[in-house]
């Protein structure tokens, strides 16, 4: 595939996530507005940042007039799950995939933008990344900057019913390998389980941890398990078809 | 002492980019054990789905909207639909479920 057709492919891709994303950050402006942020600086902080959690530890901490600090210990911690996102990422490359673009990927790294990257077939064409970001991020933006302009006015109502694109791009990226591999299948029922333990078990629920933080624990110890459990022969073997 | 809300978004830029492009510029070689290349196989179908559900019971309006769009998408997937397509099923399930008045 060449670029301008794996751009194309990430573009159209990368509407469903935008459309998600905007709904979230129309709620992430609202509260950002609450924290006194005007309209540019939601749209600037969200357009180079695309991280829901965050932004929103972050916006919280202007309201606070916290220190310098503790605002890069708060994108520290609540973006971890990125170190791990990007290490993953580094190996669907192409050994000949010059530095410039590997550096730019990288920014463009978030959840759903991973999610779709990682799944592309073979070895990541940057190009793709680079089309879902290119509507995603904007309306990621724009989301927010819309959030902060309406505050509380407009009913949430009205956007909320987006927020399941997002959902609905993520199941037709993890059923069919679900159905093609029964280790996947397994891996994503006990995930959806687990998950859900998260969020409702009482015992759980008190230790008070971010949608973020539950992600990154619970990817790290299914994705363990299921390694141990069922290794993949190679993966390299797979690529170079 | 009164700090700029510029510098607390400008911090937030730099940090968040950091993290993203640090592994991926420094390993630039194939990674060879095993069990990391088992573990990375896994890693993207298992944080999708941890952040599929139940958050997408809980981003509508009513629950049962949610769950539909949990089913409708899972039988779209299941029968290979793309991602827009099955993006558009849960989203329409969600708006005909939210319209009527349960």
């Amino acid at each position: 595939m060449n670029n301008k057709k794996a751009f194309f492919k990430g573009f159209r891709d990368g509407i469903p996530i935008g459309l998600g994303y905007f709904a979230v950050a129309f709620s992430l402006g609202i509260m950002a507005k609450k924290c006194t942020l005007i309209p540019i600086q939601g749209f600037i902080g969200s357009l180079f940042t695309r991280a829901s959690a965050g932004e929103y530890g972050v916006y919280t901490m202007v309201l606070q007039d916290a220190s310098y600090l503790s605002v890069v210990i708060m994108s520290l911690v609540t973006n971890l799950r990125y170190l791990l996102m990007s290490t993953a990422l580094s190996q669907k490359f192409s050994p000949e995939t010059p530095l410039i673009k590997r550096i730019l990927v990288g920014c463009c790294v978030t959840d759903e933008i991973f999610g779709i990257s990682i799944a592309y077939p073979g070895y990541l064409a940057p190009a793709y990344t680079f089309g879902a970001t290119a509507i995603a991020a904007p309306l990621w933006a724009l989301g927010t900057m819309f959030g902060i302009i309406a505050g509380s006015v407009l009913p949430v109502k009205a956007v909320s019913a987006l927020s399941v694109a997002l959902y609905g791009m993520f199941l037709a990226i993890i059923i069919p390998p679900s159905k093609k591999d029964k280790a996947v299948g397994v891996a994503v029922i006990c995930s959806f389980l687990l998950s859900y333990l998260c969020r409702n078990l009482d015992l759980l629920k008190s230790l008070n941890l971010s949608s973020g933080t539950i992600t990154i624990i619970l990817t790290l110890l299914i994705s363990s398990a299921a390694a141990v459990i069922r290794p993949v022969l190679t993966n390299t073997d797979e690529m170079d078809s | 002492m009164t700090h700029s809300t510029w510098i607390y978004i400008l911090l937030m830029i730099l940090t968040t980019n950091i993290i993203r492009v640090i592994p991926i510029t420094l390993i630039r070689k194939q990674i060879k054990n095993h069990f990391i290349q088992s573990f990375l196989y896994y890693v993207p179908y298992v944080t999708l789905a941890v952040m599929t559900f139940p958050a997408i019971t809980e981003a509508t309006s009513s629950p049962v909207a949610g769950y539909a769009a949990l089913g409708l998408g899972i039988i779209a997937a299941w029968a290979g639909l793309g991602l827009f397509p099955v993006s558009v099923i849960c989203c329409v399930a969600v708006f005909i479920l939210e319209m009527l008045p349960i």
